[in-house]
């Protein structure tokens, strides 16, 4: 029973490859696990990991809350980028970090403001409503850095991607964003009216859960998590790249949420699933890149891997969840497998 | 009738019919029998194993063991589309056509005559004009689909049935949703059928049609046969304690409404002039604490449209509300919890439900929004609440971490009314809380009322069925044509009073469904 | 107007055409604002020249609109066009027969298009993340066959890229814009004179209520993919003769073109409505923005996706309104 039990728990698959990534990565390199203490910083392969993977943890723990309300944000990125050339124009033209941060998050928050108005007041469908800024999104930042790479050159922006306090700051960042939307969601009953929204908006709605608010806010939070997220990318290489600054990092993202086990179609989601979603991902990528494969092909991995995690989770998730989809008068594949 | 069908050979025979899935034994052993040229009901509550015998007839679910004979033919089919094949054809309660589609490629869907490989859309439409004229049905075949009223949609289903030919026609509560003059014409299209020898399957909730319509009655209860029966023999009572299984205390019980209940002098909710074009026209209406209203008319009358209004589901364009004498415009229904009004909607499951959460917070969720999300519901009361309600209405199972999806309707029904009861509403308004659920459940939820009007809250009770409208009422509002015609107290509420103030005038009443 | 006050007449279910409609007189009026501003703008070989740079765009739009029209969505179709580019280059480049060739192209764009059919049906994994993953896959394998640009030198296939037709004086018109529209007639055929293409809309109309009407829903919802994956395969060969080379990083983001092109053609994401012909004319208005766009010439390419998503902001806001009203 208790082995079964395990197979059966959500997080089992992609803990069990993010594991098998690892022991890869030790079997190839047996240096990989070490850390070290250094001048007070810690250094090791994990922590790049923990370090590259942060911006993209950040914008999935935004991401979790968008698809638990049954949403989705394909503009992530392209406001990611828009942050990063709102933050660099500033500095390059002489501002300080301080206030180009502000800028750039009141921007982004302003484009989550966007988001959230076509999905939760206009009523479009959000993969719609986010497409057009996506599509736009780049457009916009090449617009602010007038199609330039511009590249600064200060200490203080520098040390929100590269920084270290211990940990990489980038990485403190990220994890506690995701610990402190943790505490908020299940302390308080907001995640239980997110997932009763992202469930059926419109019971929500007569129940008198503020569900318009709600979803307003998740599309606000996501653009600021993303905006967060495109000046650790920009600080880390003291430049804005509009068109290459968080490219499809709104896919690795939503992959990462959805290895987590939170489902695209809304209602239950997890954080822990998405950390962990997040950590496959990256682990992958620099497992590819440290085996010597080019790096474009490692997308062949990629794809395996989410396919593979995909497929283990979904049988269960049909047996488990499978009556939903079929609420009509048809088997569900479960009945249908123990009546045989 | 009966007696000249009774001889003829089954069209449908099934013997000895088991269901089980895991854990579970839906059917066991169960011997069904319909006949060539009559409608044969299929009685039972929820869970008494009729949508389960469908199933297994129509190649949904294979029997664990049985056999089904189709014509004297041994059969088994193990899809739908088998069954189909064979000349089975099902409509479902709710319309299983694609909104998005034409009458015509709706009706034809799947057969559509062709020519050279391609399809003949000539003979399509010549096809489905067949098919429509066979049934009376005077629309145009070419219009979509979802541009018809519910009740068009499911007379267009048939329709679809018939385009297989089909010999035995399952019909799964046709009815639901269907108000007076379109269940008369879905009976005088189902008379037609037989007399051309269709062996017709109904399963209805309804007492009043079954009576009206079938020829033959067979009754489960628990997943097991009670009997067959015919109307001209069997008493009402009789079929219900065989639905029932127990002597109809219950119902009888909360029959009598408590005559000395005084109405308080100050009304919870009074409504002036409030109205919505094209949904209903502006009225006056007073609930008072304590009080129980009834709201009667048949569909498209106005009834869940008034209900919507005053809980401010829908935005009114003329008049306004006031409690307590304060007057005020209906915003949006947070604006109406917050002045103590509940709803609970006719559409458990899109506008009631949240059905992947749990019982537990489905529960919660209206107090919790009210509270906002920032000020949880504490732990310890929160579990005291839930098991209180769980146990005061009997919500089985009693596990309140059970999603509410694998509950029984009844079930829901009592999970979304005790959502309600939690929050301490001064006004609660029902918009058919009984609507398909079974007979036990009903009379729990009737009882509700009764008690809850006892504790001094304000009920606005919407139902379909006049009977219960009026046993469960103080007072009835009768409405017609989206226009509050009456308003019956008392002693004059009966059903014959009802009715004739719903049927006065009818001849004006345009709502006719086909030509 | 014109346009719309035609088909209202003609057509049985106007509400149904109406995004179509729209589409083909905002086509007219950007077309219309840019003979006025510009001079040869109006000539026909510059609305020609729409077909000639878009063919590809068109093809890959045909697919796009069978996965939309069930509901689903297709995020590969940009990388397996790149990935056939690859394929046509690298087996050209091994010397195969130009037919053999297309074919192999062909073949690996459909078998990739079924595999993921198989995997959204079967194993119900949602199709965003499948395509995903296939727009992962198809990229890499571009990669993995060679990570630099390959030119192609067959002889057959340049005189393919560079043939010219001239049907009427003054209009010089490619083979591949022959290929996308006899994709695109083949397309409408399948969708309204079959049962696969009436099965196509009923699972985008309801799915449970189309299985329940025993049609093979399960084929389709796979089929789709499959023919999704074909016109990809064949969108990337007429890309590959537009090129005239194979690279892992062409088409880089075409799905979004595509997705925007049939949205404001008229078909909604939700599925079950839409026409091929408005995703013909969703990429024309597409092509004449980009068109505008370089006439103007001071203005900077980024435009486009400007202007692209603020097409696709007011077509959403106008199908909206339009769902809204028939409500």
């Amino acid at each position: 029973m208790r082995p079964r039990q395990l197979l059966r728990h959500h997080l089992f698959w992609p803990i069990a490859a993010l594991v098998l990534l690892l022991v890869l990565n030790t079997v190839s390199n047996p240096s990989f696990l070490e850390i070290r203490l250094q001048n007070g910083q810690l250094y090791g392969s994990l922590v790049d990991i923990l370090r590259n993977g942060a911006p993209t943890l950040l914008i999935a723990v935004g991401m979790t809350l968008v698809i638990a309300t049954r949403g989705i944000d394909l503009s992530v990125g392209a406001v990611a980028a828009i942050a990063g050339a709102v933050a660099c124009t500033w500095i390059a033209s002489g501002g300080s970090a301080a206030t180009a941060v502000l800028l750039a998050l009141g921007a982004c928050v302003l484009l989550g403001l966007w988001n959230g108005f076509l999905v939760s007041v206009l009523g479009i469908q959000p993969i719609i409503a986010t497409l057009v800024l996506m599509t736009a999104g780049r457009g916009a930042a090449m617009l602010v850095t007038e199609g330039q790479i511009i590249t600064v050159d200060d200490p203080l922006y520098h040390q929100i991607g590269a920084g270290f306090l211990v940990l990489p700051i980038a990485v403190l960042v990220s994890l506690g964003v995701l610990v402190g939307v943790a505490l908020l969601t299940r302390g308080t009953a907001l995640g239980m009216l997110v997932e009763s929204v992202g469930v059926n908006p419109r019971a929500s709605l007569l129940a008198g859960v503020r569900s318009r608010t709600i979803i307003w806010t998740v599309y606000v939070f996501a653009g600021l998590c993303a905006g967060v997220a495109g000046l650790m990318i920009s600080s880390n290489v003291n430049a804005a790249d509009a068109n290459n600054a968080g490219l499809w990092i709104e896919m690795d993202a939503i992959l990462a949420v959805v290895i987590g086990g939170t489902s695209l179609a809304g209602g239950r989601y997890s954080l822990a699933g998405t950390l962990v979603g997040a950590l496959v991902i990256q682990t992958l990528t620099t497992t590819v890149y440290s085996i010597g494969v080019a790096p474009n092909a490692a997308l062949v991995f990629k794809a395996v891997v989410v396919i593979a995690v995909c497929l283990l989770q979904s049988p269960r998730t049909s047996q488990v969840f499978g009556v939903r989809r079929k609420a009509g008068p048809r088997p569900s594949r479960s009945e249908e497998v123990t009546a045989a | 009738m009966t007696d000249s069908s009774a001889r003829a050979a089954p069209a449908v025979d099934m013997r000895g019919i088991t269901v089980e899935f895991p854990g579970v034994r839906a059917l066991s052993e169960v011997d069904f029998r319909l006949l060539p040229g009559e409608v044969h009901a299929l009685m039972g509550e929820n869970g008494a194993g009729k949508s389960t015998l469908i199933k297994a007839l129509t190649g949904v679910h294979r029997p664990t063991s049985g056999v089904i004979l189709l014509h004297g033919e041994q059969v088994g089919f193990g899809t739908p589309v088998q069954a189909q094949d064979a000349g089975i054809s099902t409509v479902y309660q709710e319309v299983n056509l694609c909104p998005n589609l034409s009458v015509a490629e709706n009706i034809l869907l799947g057969r559509e005559p062709r020519r050279l490989g391609a399809i003949d859309a000539r003979a399509c439409r010549a096809r489905a004009a067949e098919l429509l004229q066979r049934i009376g049905l005077s629309i145009d075949p070419a219009s979509t689909l979802d541009s018809h009223p519910i009740a068009v949609q499911q007379l267009v289903a048939i329709a679809r049935a018939l385009a297989v030919d089909a010999r035995v026609l399952v019909l799964d509560e046709p009815t639901s949703s269907l108000d007076a003059g379109e269940v008369a014409e879905l009976f005088r299209i189902m008379r037609v059928l037989r007399d051309d020898g269709v062996a017709i399957l109904f399963v209805s909730h309804f007492l009043d049609q079954v009576y009206e319509i079938a020829d033959r009655m067979t009754v489960l209860r628990n997943g097991s046969l009670v009997g067959e029966y015919l109307p001209t023999e069997t008493g009402r009572l009789e079929l219900v304690s065989a639905m029932l299984g127990r002597e109809n205390t219950v119902l009888e019980e909360v029959g009598r409404r408590s005559q000395e209940r005084a109405p308080a002098s100050v009304p919870v909710l009074t409504a002036r002039n409030l109205g919505r074009g094209g949904a209903i026209a502006p009225f006056d209406l007073e609930i008072h604490a304590g009080e129980v209203v009834g709201l009667a008319g048949l569909l498209g009358s106005g009834r869940t449209e008034l209900a919507r209004l005053l809980f401010g589901a829908d935005r009114a364009d003329t008049g306004g509300l006031s409690t307590g004498g304060r007057p005020f415009r209906p915003r949006s229904a947070r604006s109406m919890i917050a002045r103590g009004v509940a709803f609970c909607s006719e559409d458990r499951k899109a506008e009631g439900l949240v059905a992947d959460l749990s019982v537990r917070d489905n529960l919660l969720l209206a107090l919790q929004a009210a509270r906002g999300w920032a000020r949880p519901v504490p732990r310890r009361t929160a579990d005291a609440l839930v098991a209180e309600y769980i146990g005061k209405l009997d919500i089985r199972p009693a596990d309140p971490g059970a999603l509410t999806k694998n509950l029984s309707g009844g079930n829901q029904q009592k999970v979304l009314l005790a959502r309600w009861l939690i929050t301490r509403p001064k006004l609660l308004i029902l918009d058919e809380p009984t609507r398909g659920i079974d007979v036990g459940a009903k009379a729990q939820i009737q009882q509700v009322v009764a008690d809850l009007a006892a504790d001094g809250t304000a009920v606005l009770f919407v139902s379909a069925e006049l009977e219960e409208v009026v046993r469960v009422s103080d007072r009835v509002v009768v409405l017609r044509d989206r226009h509050k015609v009456s308003e019956l107290d008392g002693a004059d509420a009966t059903v014959d009073r009802v009715m004739a103030s719903i049927a006065a005038a009818h001849g004006e009443h345009g709502r006719a469904v086909a030509s | 107007m014109s346009v719309m006050d035609v088909r209202s007449r003609q057509v049985r279910v106007p509400r149904r055409f109406l995004p179509v409609a729209a589409t083909f007189a905002v086509f007219v009026l950007t077309f219309g604002a840019g003979s006025l501003r510009y001079e040869g703008f109006a000539s026909p070989q510059v609305l020609t020249n729409l077909f000639v740079d878009n063919a590809f765009l068109i093809v890959l739009a045909v697919g796009m609109t069978f996965v939309i029209l069930t509901g689903g969505i297709d995020l590969s179709v940009g990388a397996v066009a790149a990935l056939s580019t690859m394929i046509a280059a690298a087996t050209l480049e091994a010397g195969w027969p130009p037919l053999v060739s297309v074919a192999a192209v062909l073949l690996t764009g459909t078998c990739l298009g079924l595999l993921m059919g198989l995997v959204i049906h079967h194993f119900e994994v949602q199709p965003f993340i499948v395509t995903l993953a296939g727009m992962f896959l198809a990229r890499g394998l571009c990669f993995l066959i060679s990570v630099e640009s390959v030119s192609i030198t067959d002889p057959a296939f340049r005189a393919a890229a560079t043939g010219t037709l001239t049907p009427v004086e003054g209009v010089t018109l490619t083979y591949s814009v022959l290929i996308a529209l006899a994709v695109v007639l083949v397309a409408a055929h399948v969708l309204h004179r079959t049962r696969f293409g009436r099965t196509v809309y009923a699972v985008g109309g309801s799915e449970a209520s189309a299985r329940l009407m025993g049609l093979p829903t399960g084929r389709v919802k796979v089929g789709v993919y499959a023919v999704s994956g074909f016109c990809s395969a064949l969108g990337g060969l007429l890309f590959s003769l537009y090129m005239l080379s194979g690279y892992g990083l062409h088409a880089v983001g075409m799905e979004l073109d595509v997705i925007a092109a049939v949205v404001v053609g008229g078909t909604l994401l939700s599925g079950g409505v839409g026409y091929v012909a408005g995703s013909v004319a969703g990429v024309l208005v597409l092509g004449t923005v980009q068109t505008l766009i370089s006439f103007e010439g001071t203005l900077s390419s980024w435009w486009t996706r400007i202007v692209v998503g603020v097409l696709l902001l007011v077509f959403v806001v106008f199908q909206r309104a339009v769902v809204r009203r028939a409500r």
